[in-house]
Formats: structure tokens, C-alpha cells, sequence
């Protein structure tokens, strides 16, 4: 992984914010769709696609791509802007998310759409579809390395802890999870409907590398993917701690927005604060 | 008379038969594959004896992964091998797999299109003494209605070594349907095996009734077929070895020549072979059915023979459903 130079660090913030506010001018033009959990990940799939990964968006299945397994198939405006803005489809197609005829699937489908490396959206079973590219990997010597986005509610899933048992018995060092800790699902607060912390110590006593970050801060972010990266005994989980609705003050924090639609002053609302970085900068649309 | 099965049941012919278990033949056949294919991975939940894949194991280290219970982790870990080229075998219990992970079949397996062979090992009421906690009777159901699988039910350890080997070349998810308990050879290396083939076993001159079966019940269907003829009753009989995609030509052809059917499987009579067959003759020949299998009841402990007694799937329950549906043709 290269050194990240601090103008490259803001040309990921920015991108960030693009990609906030295409993901929320998609679900309101879909008139359905979650929208806390893809302005909490902007920042880490900016980070990903546009410095991480491995990738050519003009040939999606180079077989020695890194993979990139969104598990939470439900924040895939954030990964289908993502992919669009990386080159992997034209992005006037975003605007047709859920619709009749669409690539765009509410839920990811692999094969539906180029850089979607699996089906998703029923939670908890993504960890083991990684595990298995991975190993896969592993038995052709490949080099390519899996990373795989979590959501923390699927935590409630015996599947996934399944997967979690099996990286580890397996030493698959080659496979970084990224769990998206935002602190909600769709009834509540994760603590108040089933309790998952100490997550950290879980994940430890299942005898993986465990690394907190801040889930904003990209540089932070990029850090801990290299000490990922440089473990070679065992996998390893980022625990970043995300704000749900990131970048709009309405709905930072507030678990209502999981799934909910926007009415359309909301809409406008949001989508000036995400053009004006909270009122930070003016916006030529204003 | 016997031309027929003669002609392809060299074995049965001359009554000289073995006795094994389909899930034998498949242990056989994962090997034989193992050793032509490098890419083939099997996949094991805490039942590698069980479902035979110890001789898989002991050959391919490498390429065997024992999951620990943990069945939805195992049909979706196969998944991802899958999608990065492998062919993954998954090996457990039907009632476990597809039973307890219908989900991850469904939404990582046959709607992400990942070459996944979903082994289902100890299915029906014949694995006896386990009772019904372990005898799977949905399990054709389930997996039939699912689009997209290939849905395959040997008649017999041979066939179902052949059925393995052909999965392995298959581009696709599958499901392979297996027994616990020994039941006789009755086809041999040269008998006609294609995925998707309904395969004629047996045909009578002038045949009146069908009898259509899947799994090692087929060969009561074979006794049966011997006694009616005895009675001047002539029928064919069909393996119908592939549940999906259903062998439609031959079928018609024969229920157009018979004119009555009788389906004879171990599973519940609802949605399995028999409901397969139901809605193909409702489409375009209708034609009276009597349906063998569990009539929406499980299973029970107790010796195989007894069960297959109890639940009607015996020459002898055959034979009357013949009559029974011989009567309704008028």
C-alpha cells in the first residue's frame, strides 16, 4: 500500500462527500431504500475503491483482484455509487436504483452488476462467503486479499459467528473484516436489542487481530488496513466506529433513519447540508 | 417381457445382486472425481464418516475443510469457493443441509449462481432407528422448488457414484439426494445414467400403468413390476433419478402409452416426485395418480424394512396402488 500524502487524504474526503450525496439523491429518487448505514461507510468505501483495493474497474474480474464482500447488502447505494464513480458503470445509471430493469438491485446480486463479487442482503452469512474467496486464495497461491463490510446488528447471527470460528481456525490471514460499529439496527440500539459488546474481547477469545479506528478519519482507516495487512498468523477485524447519517445533523445518530424514507424537505434538507459541508462552504446551487 | 430390463439391468436379470448404500457410492465416486479434477473441495460438518467423505479426506487432505456443526457456515463458505472457481462439495445430514440452511442456499448458492453440489446424506424414513429428527421427507420438496438447482436422487450406490461423477462436470448447483441403509445393486457401470434423463427399466407389452420412482425404492417398483406380470398386468417402469430438470419428453411419451401412474418415493407424497409429476400431467396429459410416499406425517423409529412397510413403499403396496389406479382409468 502506498504512503497516503495528505492531498490525497483530502481528495478522499471529498469523494466521501460525493458519494453521500449521490447515495442520498438515489435512495429519494428510489423513494425506498437505508440511508444512515451509507452515509456512515462513505468515507471507508472512499478509502477502499479509491486507495486500498486492487482493482481495475474496466476489467472486473482480473483474477487477482482484491475482493471487496459487502455482507450488509442493505447500504448498497453507498457501494453502487462507489463503483460508479470508480469507472465500473456509468453513473447516470445510479439514478435507476430499484427500479424496473435495473442492474441496480435493492440488494446486491452478483452477476447483475460489474464489481459485485456476491449476493448479499439476508445478514450474517457475507464473513463466510469471504472466508471461502479467501480460501480459495489461499489453495491457487494467490495474492489477492478479501476484505469483507459488516454491518454490527448481524453480530445477532449464528452464522456469522460461525465464519468467525472458522477464519480462525483456518489462520485466514489473508481476509480483513471491517465491521460498520454505527450502534443500530432497525428496532433500536444495538445494546438495547441484543447486546454485542465486549466486541473487541469477543473477536480476541476467537483468536483474531483485533483493530479499532475511527471509521471517519481516513487516515486512521488506511492505518489500520496496513497493520492488517502485515499480520500473517491470523485475520483480522477493524472495529470502526461509524456515525449512522454521517454529514447530516438531522440524522447522525438516530436509528429511525435505518430504513426510513425521506419526505421531500428532508430530502432538500439533507442534501444542501451535504453540499454545503454542514454550512461550511457555500454552494453554487444554493 | 423382460427385454428391457435385461437389456440395461444385467444384474438384476440374473438376480445376482450386492447390497450397499448410495451414500457408499457416493464416497466412491468424490474420490474418483478428487483424482481427475484438482479443483474439487469437499466440505464437511462434524459427519465425514457418515456421509463417507473419510476416504476423500485421507486421499486429499488439502481439499477437505471440516466445519464443526455449523451447517448455514458451511453452505455459504461453499458458496464463496464457488464463485473463486472451485467445486465444492457440501456433505451432512438432509435434514441439516438443506434443512437448516435453506437460506444460505438460497440467497449464496442457487441466486448467486455458485458451483455448489449440495450432498444430502440419510434421507427418508430408511435410515431407521435415528428416527424422524434424522429422516428427511421435505427435502425434495424444498430443494426443487428452488430456482435454478438440479435435483438428482440415485436409485443405488452404482448410480450414485455415476451421479457424483457427473455433478463434478455439471456447471452449477446441485443437489444429490443419499441414503444410509444398504439396499441392492440393481444397475451396473453399463446401465444408462444421464443427468436428466428419466430412465425405462423395465417396459411390458401393451403396459397399462406407470410406475414412476426415485432412490433405492425403485427396485421395489422392479419386484413389483415381476409379480404384476405374474397377474398378466403389464406396466413400465421408470427411474426417474433426476427430479430437475425433469425429463419431460420421456415422460409424456410414457404416461401417454400407459395412461395411469403411480409415483413411488420416500419423501412426503406432497411436493417431491409425486407433486412433480402431478403438475406435468395437469399441464398436458392428465391421467389418474396414485401417489406413494408419507402422507403429511414424519417418520419414526424402527427397522428400514418395517418403516418402508408401515409407510407403503413395499412391492406389495405397489402392487395394490396398481390395481387401485388400474380401476380409476375407466
Amino acid at each position: 500500500m502506498n504512503l497516503l500524502t495528505e492531498k490525497k487524504e483530502q481528495e478522499l474526503t471529498e469523494i466521501a462527500a460525493t458519494l453521500r450525496y449521490e447515495a442520498i439523491k438515489m435512495v429519494v429518487d428510489a423513494g425506498s431504500g437505508h440511508v444512515a448505514g451509507p452515509l456512515g461507510m462513505a468515507d471507508i468505501f472512499a478509502a477502499l475503491y479509491f486507495f486500498i483495493l486492487q482493482h481495475d474497474p474496466k476489467h472486473p474480474e482480473w483474477a487477482d483482484r482484491d475482493r471487496l464482500v459487502l455482507s450488509n447488502g442493505h447500504i448498497c447505494p453507498i457501494q453502487y455509487a462507489t463503483l460508479a464513480y470508480a469507472g465500473y458503470f456509468p453513473k447516470k445509471e445510479l439514478m435507476t436504483l430499484r427500479r424496473f430493469g435495473s442492474r441496480l438491485q435493492g440488494h446486491p446480486h452478483r452477476g447483475a452488476l460489474p464489481g459485485i463479487e456476491t449476493t448479499s442482503g439476508p445478514l450474517g452469512s457475507g464473513l463466510s462467503q469471504a472466508c471461502g474467496i479467501a480460501l480459495a486464495g489461499h489453495l491457487d497461491k494467490k495474492r489477492y486479499h478479501t476484505y469483507v463490510v459488516t454491518s454490527d446488528g448481524e453480530h445477532d447471527c449464528g452464522n456469522h459467528w460461525e465464519a468467525v470460528m472458522f477464519a480462525g481456525k483456518y489462520r485466514l490471514h489473508n481476509l480483513t473484516l471491517i465491521v460498520d460499529r454505527n450502534n443500530i439496527q432497525i428496532d433500536g440500539m444495538t445494546e438495547d436489542v441484543m447486546p454485542l459488546e465486549p466486541l473487541a474481547k469477543k473477536y480476541e477469545s476467537f483468536n483474531w487481530h483485533v483493530i479499532e479506528c475511527d471509521g471517519h478519519n481516513i487516515r486512521s482507516f488506511v492505518e489500520a488496513v496496513a497493520e492488517a495487512r502485515a499480520i500473517y498468523e491470523r485475520p483480522t477485524v477493524i472495529i470502526a466506529h461509524t456515525i449512522p447519517g454521517k454529514g447530516v445533523d438531522f440524522m447522525e445518530y438516530d436509528f429511525r433513519w435505518h430504513s426510513r424514507p425521506f419526505k421531500k424537505d428532508e430530502a432538500i434538507k439533507a442534501l444542501a447540508e451535504l453540499r454545503t459541508l454542514k454550512g461550511r462552504i457555500t454552494s453554487e446551487h444554493q | 417381457m423382460l427385454s428391457k430390463a435385461s437389456k440395461v439391468l444385467p444384474n438384476f436379470a440374473k438376480g445376482t445382486l450386492t447390497m450397499s448404500s448410495t451414500r457408499d457410492g457416493f464416497g466412491k465416486g468424490i474420490v474418483e472425481l478428487g483424482t481427475k479434477d484438482k479443483n474439487i473441495v469437499a466440505l464437511c460438518a462434524d459427519l465425514s464418516e457418515s456421509t463417507r467423505l473419510d476416504d476423500f479426506k485421507k486421499n486429499f487432505p488439502d481439499r477437505f475443510f471440516e466445519l464443526g456443526v455449523a451447517e448455514q457456515n458451511m453452505a455459504a463458505i461453499a458458496a464463496g469457493l464457488g464463485l473463486s472457481g472451485k467445486i465444492p462439495f457440501i456433505a451432512s445430514y438432509a435434514t441439516f443441509s438443506p434443512g437448516r440452511n435453506y437460506e444460505q442456499i438460497r440467497t449464496t448458492i442457487a441466486y448467486g449462481k455458485s458451483n455448489v453440489k449440495i450432498i444430502g446424506s440419510h434421507a427418508g424414513v430408511s435410515v431407521g432407528p435415528d428416527g424422524a429428527t434424522h429422516q428427511a421427507t421435505e427435502d425434495i420438496a424444498i430443494m426443487r422448488v428452488m430456482p435454478g438447482i438440479t435435483v438428482v436422487v440415485p436409485a443405488d450406490a452404482e448410480e450414485a457414484r455415476k451421479a457424483t461423477l457427473a455433478l463434478g462436470s455439471l456447471k452449477g448447483p446441485a443437489y444429490l439426494r443419499l441414503t444410509r441403509e444398504k439396499s441392492p445393486v440393481f444397475t451396473s457401470e453399463s446401465s444408462p445414467f444421464k443427468i436428466g434423463h428419466a430412465e425405462i427399466i423395465w417396459e411390458g407389452e401393451s403396459p397399462s400403468v406407470a410406475l414412476v420412482a426415485c432412490g433405492p425404492v425403485v427396485f421395489e417398483a422392479l419386484l413389483a413390476a415381476k409379480d404384476l406380470e405374474k397377474e398378466g398386468i403389464s406396466v413400465i417402469v421408470v427411474n426417474c433419478h433426476t427430479i430437475k430438470p425433469l425429463d419431460e419428453v420421456t415422460l409424456l411419451k410414457v404416461f401417454k402409452k400407459c395412461g395411469a401412474l403411480v409415483t413411488i418415493e420416500e419423501h412426503q407424497r406432497a411436493g417431491g416426485l409425486g407433486g412433480a409429476l402431478a403438475e406435468l400431467t395437469a399441464r398436458f396429459y392428465p391421467i389418474p395418480i396414485e401417489s406413494l410416499g408419507l402422507p403429511d406425517r414424519f417418520g419414526e423409529s424402527g427397522p428400514p424394512s418395517d418403516l418402508l412397510a408401515l409407510f407403503g413403499l413395499s412391492s406389495p403396496h405397489i402392487i395394490s396402488a396398481t390395481h387401485s389406479v388400474l380401476k380409476r382409468k375407466k
